[in-house]
Parts: structure tokens; sequence; C-alpha cells
């Protein structure tokens, strides 16, 4: 199980990544922590005729905190975002999505911007950010454009980012009274989830401003308009979730080897319940 | 069995002690010499194309491109590989009516699994192997497979092989009392269930490999490989690729781990040694784990249709089944794929003293992956099937568990006797092993907290499970069927001027520790310091004659054969000794490295001042002494078939009924392997047992479509136990050494895999008892148990 | 032929050089380039953990990144770590409880539990089974492993 041969570039700059790209039409694939990339070419599965290593892009490091945002660079490796002192206070979300994803050796490599780019559906990251309603910020030949998460995920392994395109950061509100839930459901612990919601809400007492994203249930990570918009208001007990999981019939849930499309949609909710008791505890 | 008698209470005795092992510190700082490890001039690389479809007609394979890619140093077809490989076929005649065809490494003309090889490429690194491989253009006729083992035998069902008629391999019918009359009395309550084992595989971290080298000036053939049975290697390799037995040399070094998956002759590794004679020059293959999850055996799925009757008074009145297993299109050589089904037919419900005992075993072809022995072969069937079926039918009467099982195990004082199957039982200790679990579990105490937790919602169970184990096999495993087997082992042991012992054996090291008991028994034996005890394992051309280590034999049988060799180099230690001190021998004992005065302790001569003298100043001896420091003992079981363990094992759990997920609170297991030489390491090797049957019983499943596609080759797909959920477990032991040896000891390496499983199962149904449903099918999946739950 | 690259690293305090095919990964480097056999690979796409070693101070996976990536990098594989006695209280912690049975999975093993002790791991059993949850083994159970790592984070703290 050995990768194919390909020709390895590594660009100083982010001008220079992007032309590579834009030269190679869709031939050249960039390689940011490889956790995911790296598994696929062992297998054959992917085989780009040009890796672009990102990890010399200074431009694509570091996080820094304005008073409305949080910019995250997209070569920030999870281990770094754990480390980074605000952590806690500034994204608590993520900071108690962080253990809940792979390991410490795949954690100390993976990248925000792989994970994004990637767009697994069953990753915790592409969630995180559609909860917490950030922007992606991408670079192209023509220059740089900003992606609302919301927008930003189309569907299997799809994003917004085209082939000569590089995921540069991504953006995140500061919500300093927001309140937050995460749940996933894993047979063993740093699993692919079999299904998972990361919340926000701007008040409990009633629920509101809801943002519930969910992952490992389809095609691609996800809010349910109608489900938000049933749970706003309510508080968010047994009645007003029971009432609330109808909506759920919107998201065309995916079975796979483990699970089949139902007991997803079943994952779904029980995900939803548990993350919302905890919010609520 | 007659013998040395006052070895186990010696003063420098390490037999029961737990010693650490010597070897760890070498695989603690990257010493470890695995297969991988091994870097030979010249050598070159082998990768395989493999069958994409489950059955398939071989029309025609153009690998000219592949020849002409950079690095390709050869490439071979079936066809082309035939003409320097006789064929295989994997029957023993004691399986009557065992079937299988002519088999050869690379499919001639049908491919009849997804993964078998079609051609193999050699090249100057793996990388470029692969990369020819990708070059190679099949045409490839798809046929229909027969995949399903459950429909294999149906009018309908594509056979397999066209000369057999059907896909039937083999089966075998047990009828012993009269179970009809039996289940028709007045009072006794029938359970019925059927219960399916999902297959699976055993994932070993190391995968199978082989670094094969061809000298023509000798022509010897060497054969470094990842396995269990030098010797058994050494006739394979010899019968097939045509090199004089003699001149085959099979080399085990440290092995990452066998569990039985490294005891087979796949086509992959005779591929290569064959290409390495053809090439004289050493060629490497090292499967990668999508190449381990499509070929390294299978084991388990079966589905067995089980009844048992119980009297209301909860006395077991008899067991009555069927039980079908799909092996693949082939039975594996040299050992068969019959035995796993035999081990079932033998082994359920050997536990229990029971008077109407009828089954039915079916083997069928199929097109996927071949079948064999893995770890605990069949017990995990026998167990849950014998045991399942207790536990449900103790509810139906309203029973206890533990008390239908006191009721109905073989006394302990009831030895010797047979099963219903006709198995011969010595030693055991069922009810010693079962008291012991209760006690140690606090059994009273988890019921309690049973119902307790019940009236929160939260819903646990406990499950038991009573089992044998078949252990230490004789001649009438496989030598009997013809197989190329030894049943026996030896064990030499020399003392050299430096007064330290040598020790080689024919039993091999994967692990389990092999290497350390085999110098505890020394050391104590002949009376050494353990750190004077050298030991060499697992290389034909330099240690003794014998079988290896699997089905649990290494002990057992290979322990008793040092045993017997050490006390046997004592004696005559002690012989020089008498004419050098000129002291009858009976007044001497060697003890820590010194011959010593046997009734005071106090130091004559030792063992190093001995040895010199003997090796370098033979002229003060007398002309008529012969000095021997060197002796050889082999040692088989005799008059039984196997040297059967037994053991208690009890589960408990916590079932989330909302998303079916089950975790496990803490597993207790008490065994009776006889004499433990170190309880260290048999307590590890039934931890990790009991971790492999939780996989079987929770996680573990080879998944194919309906096409014989296997459908999950990565281990992000097929899971496996990690640390995070796995229990404690208690290890409790039991001692009844088997009087079939000396030593007494017996094997321990199948109990955790073996019995866990039933266990679980019954913890399960336990917990899903308030409910009034139950589950059947391993693994119990959570979509399982939530269909059970009737919640999807 | 394979496509390569210069690549200059210091592996177990030792500088290497050396002209790597560049879809070489690094376990496979180690092992067969830089005669460092100590580190093992096992599944190829990151599950196992047998490959785990560290790179610039960090556990990562041996088999999911290239050699080429490691050029300049500081590495440490379980040979360093033996010869520069960083693993020596594991090492005697492994050994007294039996934490190994074929020793396959010992390397990666061995990288996860030193993060764990040197990071500052507390003596908790499920903290420590959660931290090891990457890391395959198929002979022990883990429970030795998890009382041999609990052993040296309790010494640790006792020292």
């Amino acid at each position: 199980m050995k990768a194919p041969d390909f020709d390895y570039l590594r660009p100083g700059t982010l001008a220079e990544a992007i032309a590579i790209l834009s030269e190679h039409e869709g031939e050249a694939q960039p390689l940011a922590g490889g956790q995911s990339l790296m598994p696929m070419m062992n297998f054959r599965v992917a085989a780009p005729a040009v890796l672009v290593d990102l990890s010399a892009l200074s431009e694509l490091r570091g996080i820094t905190r304005t008073d409305t945002s949080v910019r995250i660079g997209a070569m920030t490796r999870y281990r770094e975002l754990a480390d980074w002192a605000n952590i806690c206070t500034d994204l608590p979300l993520i900071a108690v999505a962080l253990p809940h994803i792979a390991h410490d050796a795949i954690r100390n490599r993976g990248t925000i911007g792989g994970s994004l780019a990637l767009a697994d559906a069953a990753a915790e990251m592409p969630a995180l950010m559609l909860a917490l309603g950030a922007t992606i910020e991408l670079m192209g030949p023509n220059g740089t454009r900003h992606v609302p998460a919301d927008d930003f995920f189309q569907g299997f392994y799809d994003t917004a980012c085209e082939a000569d395109e590089l995921i540069v950061a991504v953006d995140i509100p500061l919500a300093p009274e927001a309140k937050f839930g995460f749940h996933e459901l894993v047979q063993r612990h740093g699993d692919y989830a079999m299904a998972g919601v990361a919340i926000k809400a701007t008040s409990l007492a009633p629920l509101s401003g809801l943002r519930i994203a969910f992952f490992g249930v389809s095609d691609r990570a996800l809010r349910v308009p109608a489900l938000e918009a049933a749970l706003d208001g309510t508080s968010g007990d047994e009645a007003a979730i029971a009432a609330a999981l109808p909506a759920l019939e919107a998201i065309e849930f995916e079975g796979d080897l483990k699970v089949s499309a139902k007991t997803r949609a079943h994952y779904a909710g029980v995900a939803l319940k548990r993350a919302l008791a905890e919010m609520l505890a | 069995m007659t013998g040395p008698a006052t070895i186990f209470d010696k003063p420098n005795t390490y037999i029961g002690q737990p010693t650490p092992r010597a070897d760890a510190a070498r695989l603690l700082q990257g010493r470890g010499r695995f297969v991988d490890d091994l870097q030979l001039p010249r050598m070159v690389h082998a990768a395989f194309f493999r069958s994409p479809h489950a059955h398939a007609r071989i029309l025609s394979i153009d690998t000219t491109a592949a020849r002409a890619a950079p690095g390709v140093v050869a490439v071979y077809t079936g066809a082309e590989l035939a003409e320097h490989v006789t064929p295989y076929v994997g029957v023993l005649t004691h399986l009557a009516g065992l079937r299988s065809a002519p088999q050869h490494p690379i499919a001639i003309d049908v491919a009849r699994w997804q993964g078998e090889p079609l051609v193999m490429v050699i090249a100057q690194t793996r990388a470029q192997a692969e990369d020819a491989c990708e070059l190679i253009e099949a045409d490839l006729e798809e046929l229909p497979p027969a995949v399903d083992a459950e429909t294999a035998l149906t009018a309908d069902a594509p056979v397999i092989h066209a000369d057999f008629g059907s896909n039937l391999a083999w089966e075998r019918k047990v009828d012993v009392g009269h179970i009809d009359n039996a289940f028709a009395a007045p009072d006794v309550t029938i359970v019925e269930r059927e219960f399916r084992f999902g297959r699976h595989t055993g994932v070993t971290l190391e995968s199978r490999g082989t670094v094969c080298d061809f000298d023509p000036s000798e022509q010897t053939l060497t054969m470094h490989y990842s396995g269990q049975a030098p010797h058994m290697m050494q006739v394979i390799l010899s019968r097939h690729i045509g090199v004089a037995e003699e001149n085959v040399r099979v080399i085990s070094n440290d092995v990452g781990g066998s569990f039985g998956i490294k005891i087979h002759t796949y086509g992959d590794e005779i591929a290569a040694a064959a290409a390495a004679k053809l090439l004289k020059r050493p060629v490497k293959f090292i499967a990668d784990r999508m190449e381990s999850f499509m070929t390294d055996i299978h084991a388990r799925d079966h589905v067995v249709k089980a009844r048992m009757g119980i009297s209301a008074e909860g006395s077991i009145v008899g067991i009555d089944f069927h039980d079908l297993t799909g092996v693949g299109p082939y039975s594996m050589y040299p050992r068969t794929s019959a035995i796993e089904c035999n081990q079932v037919l033998n082994l359920t419900g050997a536990p229990y003293a029971l008077e109407n005992y009828r089954a039915h075993g079916q083997v069928v072809f199929q097109n996927k992956n071949m079948m064999c022995q893995y770890r605990a072969v069949g017990h995990p069937i026998a167990m849950a099937v014998a045991d399942g079926l207790l536990e449900d039918a103790a509810r139906a009467i309203g029973k206890d568990p533990v008390e239908v099982r006191r009721r109905n195990l073989m006394r302990d004082d009831s030895y010797p006797r047979a099963s219903a199957s006709g198995m011969k039982l010595d030693d055991l200790s069922h009810q010693k092993a079962l008291e012991k679990l209760v006690e140690i579990m606090d059994y009273d105490a988890l019921r309690a907290d049973q119902i307790k937790m019940r009236e929160k919602g939260i819903y646990r169970g406990i499950g038991f499970v009573s089992m044998v184990e078949v252990t230490n096999p004789s001649p009438m495993f496989y030598g009997v069927g013809g197989a190329h087997i030894a049943s026996m082992d030896g064990a030499t042991v020399r003392l050299d001027a430096a007064g330290a012992l040598h020790v080689s054996s024919s039993i091999t090291e994967q692990g389990q520790g092999t290497n350390a008991i085999l110098g505890q028994i020394a050391a104590g034996v002949f009376g050494v310091p353990i750190e004077r005890v050298k030991v060499t394992t697992g290389d034909t051309a330099t240690v003794p004659y014998g079988g290896g280590t699997w089905a649990s034999r290494g002990a057992g049988i290979g322990g008793e054969a040092m045993l017997q060799a050490a006390h046997a180099l004592k004696t005559q230690v002690l012989d020089v000794a008498g004419v050098m001190l000129q002291s009858p021998v009976a007044a001497l004992d060697i003890r820590n490295g010194a011959v010593v005065d046997a009734e005071t302790g106090a130091e004559r001569i030792t063992l190093d001042a001995l040895a010199r003298t003997v090796y370098y100043r033979g002229n003060e001896l007398p002309s008529d002494l012969k000095p021997e420091l060197i002796a050889t003992r082999h040692y088989r079981v005799t008059d039984f078939p196997f040297v059967f363990t037994n053991g208690a094992m009890a589960a408990h759990v916590e079932v989330d009924t909302e998303t079916g997920f089950v975790k496990v609170l803490h597993f207790w297991a008490v065994e009776d392997c006889g004499r433990v030489i170190n309880p260290m390491l048999v307590d590890e090797q039934v931890r990790g047992g009991v971790v492999q049957g939780i996989g079987g019983a929770l996680y573990e499943e080879c998944l194919y479509s309906p096409e014989g596609q296997l459908l999950n080759t990565t281990m992000a797909d097929y899971i496996v136990p990690m640390a995070s959920e796995m229990p404690e477990i208690t290890v409790a032991h039991i001692e009844t050494p088997t009087k079939t040896s000396v030593l007494g000891a017996k094997g321990a390496g199948e109990a955790g895999t073996g019995g866990a499983p039933a266990a679980l199962l019954n913890a399960v149904n336990d917990a899903l008892s308030p409910m009034d449903t139950s589950i059947w099918q391993m693994p119990m999946t959570p979509e399982r148990i939530l269909k059970a739950l009737g919640k999807v | 032929m394979s496509k390569t690259k210069d690549i200059s690293l210091t592996v177990n305090g030792e500088v290497l050089t050396a002209n790597v095919p560049v879809r070489m990964n690094l376990v496979d480097f180690l092992r067969h380039e830089a005669g460092l056999t100590g580190s093992h690979v096992g599944c190829e796409h990151g599950v196992c953990g047998a490959c785990t070693i560290e790179v610039n101070s960090d556990t990562v996976r041996g088999c999911l990144m290239l050699a080429v990536q490691a050029d300049g990098a500081t590495v440490t594989t379980i040979e360093g770590l033996a010869d520069s006695g960083r693993s020596a209280a594991l090492i005697a912690a492994f050994t007294r409880r039996n934490a190994l049975q074929c020793g396959f999975c010992t390397p990666g093993m061995l990288a996860s539990a030193i993060a764990y002790v040197e990071g500052g791991g507390i003596a908790d059993k499920q903290a420590i089974r959660d931290h090891i949850s990457g890391n395959y083994c198929r002979c022990t159970g883990y429970q030795s492993v998890v009382d041999a790592i609990h052993d040296v984070v309790t010494e640790g703290a006792s020292a």
C-alpha cells in the first residue's frame, strides 16, 4: 500500500501556491496536515500528479483575535488550537469538541483548513463552523473571497473552494453571551461519529438564536432551519424536542456499513436531545 | 505419569512465579527482529494483482506493460508459476468425506474469491511493484457467485467446483441418547434460538510476511517468516516447490501477533518462495492491511439453529442443533476448514452432564475469502450456543442462571468421564471455578445493583459462561489424518563451560512468553538462576523437531519436553559430580548454579567449575566417565486426543436502550489451566483473549456485498477493541494439574476469546430481559440491539 | 524511477542527509533507509498507531507524513527514547506489568505513553485509556499497559 508517484512542490508564498494550482488545472492537490489525504494516497484512491505542500506558507498560520472575532489560519493544527490561551473562553464549543476529534497524534498534524477543504460529512470541524456562523476566507487567482460556512459545504466532499483556490483562514464571530452544546455518538473514542450535533444558542430560557449543525448524518454537515425554528422560543424540554423532531425529515440521511439511514435518523434525534439536555442542565 | 516429583517445591524453582520476560527489554528498546526489518543484499519485493471479482473466469491477462514498468524484475501469472509449484489440497482423512479442489498459489483458470492472487509482480521496491500491478490488464468474465452460505446448497446455487456437484465440503452428525423422547417428556420446557455469528479475522498488528532466499550453489531455500510452525512450513515448501526438506530452513524470529492467522499456508508466501528460487535472490512479501483483510483467513461465520430442553427443576435434558458454516472456495491447506465446525460439534454443552445430544454440522463452499483456524477455534460458537440456551432456559423456567449451572455442571469428582459428544475428559473443575467466580464478582451485590438501576431506567446485565477449552492436542488432531504437522515437541538443554544453560525448543514465541516459560522451567528444574538461561526458538536449523506454538500447546507440550530435558541433564550432571566429588549422587542436588549437598544445601562445586573441568581438563576425570552435558527430550500427549482446560467467566454490561450501545463495566475470568508456570503471563494472555472475545461479540465483522465484495478492508471500517472502551478484567485461577504430564500444565490461550462472547451475549440479554426481548446475533452492534428493542 | 528530493533531518540526535523518493513516508524512510527498524508499520492509514513517533516534540503517525516533510525536523524514535533514557521508567513499568506480548505495538504505545507522562497526564486510568485509544494492541487487552503508564505517572508524582 504505497502511494503512487507525484511531483512534490513546497511553495514559499501563498501567491506561488495559487499559481501552481492554477497552472496544473485540477491535477494538483494541496497537502495540509495530510491526515486524510495521505491514507487516500496510500490506498491509491487519491493519485495527484502534483502535491503542493502548504507547510511553508506562513500566511496560513496563526490565530488572531479582534474585538469581534477570532481568525484562525487554515494551516493551524488542532493541537495548536487546543493550546491557544483563549480557547476555553473565546471558543468554548471548539474546546469541548476537540478531544473528540481522532487521537493525539492525528491532532498534532491535522489542520483546520484541511478538514474544511475535505469536508468529510462525519468530521466535526465543518459542523462547528456552521454552528458558530464562521466565514471561510478563500484565495484564488482572482483574489480573496469570503464564504459563509452556510454556503461552503455543498455536498459529498464538495465545497465552494475551487480547484485553484486555497482556504486561507476561518473567521469566527465572538459570542461571549452565547451557550453551546455538543454531542456525538461513537462506538469508540475518537471514531467518526455515527451522528453528532453542535449547537449555539444566544439564550437558553427560552431557547433562542439557535444554530444547530449536524454531522455524520448525510452527505455533508448541515443545519435544518425548520428544526431551529421549531425549537426557538421553547424551553427545550422533552415535549418541545418531540414536537421539533419531525423537522429532521428534511435531512437526507445516509446509511453506511455500521448504521442504516433509518438508524442515523434516530441517532440524530438522540444526539440532539442529549446535547440540549447537557446545555440546559 | 511418573517422573521427577519434587521439582515444584525446590528452593530455587521459578515455576509458579510471576517472573518478568527476559525478551521484553529488547522489544521495549526497539530491538525486535520482525520479518520486515530484514534487508538482504539484492532483495526484491513482491506485490499481487488480485481478483476484483468473487467469481470470474480468467480469459486472458496482459502483463506486457507491467513487465516494462520501472524497477520490475519479474512477473508471474498463475500458469507461469504452476510450472514450478505443485498444487495442494486441504483435506485430512480423519475428517471423513471432507473434499476440496487442488489449489494453486495464483489462480490459473478461475478466480474464486475477491482478493485471490492473479499475478505476482516482483520489483526493486514494493511501490514499484504496486505501480506495475496497476498496468496489468486482465480480461475476466464474471461468473455468478455463491456468496451466501445459507443458499449455497440450494439447487440453483452456482457450484464452485463443478466436479463435486454441490457446494457441500463436509458434514458430520452426532446423535447420542434419545433427544426427541427427552424433549417430549412432560414438564420439559424447550427453548429454541437461531444464533448468527459474523465472520471476523485476526487483525494481527504485524501483517503476514516473508523474506525468502534461495542459494543455487547449495540448493538451499531459507524462509524468514512471521509464523507459528516452522517445521510445518519446511515440509510444505519442500513438497510444493521441489527443494529437499533438509535444504529448506525456516526461521521465525519475533512475530507480531499470530492467533492462528499465521499457521496456515497462503499462496502469497508460497509464490514468494517459488520466485526466490526462480530468481536466485531474496524476495520480500509483506501483506498490506487491505491484503490482510482480504486474504488472512477469516473465522466463525456460523448459523446455528439450536434447541435445549430443561425440566421444571432446572435439569438440562438435552441439546439439539444444526450448524452451518461457509468456509470460502477451498478448504485451507494443510489444516483444513472443517475443524471449526467439528469443534462446535465436539464442544457444545461439554461442561454439562448431558444424556441426550444431537448435532448436525455442514460446511459449505462459497465465493468469499477462506475460513480456517483462528484463536479459540469453534469455542465461541459452542459456548454461546450452549450457555446462551442455558440462560434462556433459566429465564423461561424462572431460575437463576448460576443455580441452573450448579445443577447441571459435571461434578468435579466425576472424572475421568466423557462428554456427550464422546470427548474424553479428566482433571476438570467446573464447580470450583463457578463458585470462585461467584465469590470474586460479588454476584449478589451485582443483582441488587441491577434492580436498583432498573428503577432509574438504567439497564445492566450479568452474563456467565462455563467453558471447556481444547489444549495440548495429541496426534489425533492432525497427524492421524495425514497432515505433515508434528504433534510432539522437543527441547534441548546444554550446560556450557561458563555454567550457563543454553536451551532450544521447537515451540515458538509470538508474544505469549514461550521463551520466558522455557527459561523458568529449565532454570527451576535444573537449578540455575534464570538469568543464566539463554533460549533459542524458531529456527529449523537449530532447534529440535516439533510442532510449534498453536492450539495452546506451547506450555503443556513444549514445557513438558523442557522439564524432561532439564531433569535428564540434571541427572547427567549429578552423575559427573558424583564421580568428581566422590559422593553418592543421591546426596547431591543442583541449586542456584552449584552442585550442593542435598541435605544442608552447602556448596560442593559450582557448575562452571564442573563444566570447565569436563570441557577443558577431561584428563582429570576417570577415563571410563563419558560426561554428557547436553540432553534432549521430546513429548507428546498420549491416551487423550486433547487435554481440556476449563473456566468460568462473567460479564457485567450496561445497555443504552436509546442507542443500542453496550458498555462492558467489568469482566471476570476464572481459569483452570492446570499448573500455572507464570501467573503474570497467563493472566495477561487471558485478558488479551477476553478483549479479542469482546471484539467478536461487539465490533468485528467482515461484511460482504451480495456480489461477494468485502466491504470493510480498512481499520476505520473493520473496528477492533481499543483501550477506551475495554473493561478492567479480573483473573483468578483454580489449579488442577493434568495427570498426562509431570509439569501438569494445560493451555490457556483460547480461554478469553472462546468464552467472552457467550458471557457478553448472556449479559446483554439479561439487560434486555425487562423489555422482553433478546439478541442472538454477533457482533451485537448498536443497530442490531436497537432492532431487538424495536426502536428502528 | 520515482521522483526524489534531498532532505536533511536530525534523528535521535544524529543529522542524516538523504535523497529520498518524494512518495516515501517517514516511517518507511526511518525503517528502510535509516535502519531504525524499531518503529513499526501496521496499517499505513493512520489508525493502528504502530508507527507513532516524535517529530519536533509532537507525536505523529509516521505513515501519514512524507519523509520530505521531515526535512529540517527533529525526529525521535523508540531507539532514541531508549538510548537517551527518556523511556527508562516506562520500560521498567512495562516489563514489571508485562504490558506487551508480541511487542509490535510497543514502539507506538511507548511514544504515546511518553507524551502522556511528559505532558503532565494525570493518574487516572480512564484518561490514560482515552489517551492511548489511538494505539491498537491485539495481545494484552490494554489493562497492563494502562497500569504501567499509571505506575509511571504515580511514581513521577511521588518522586
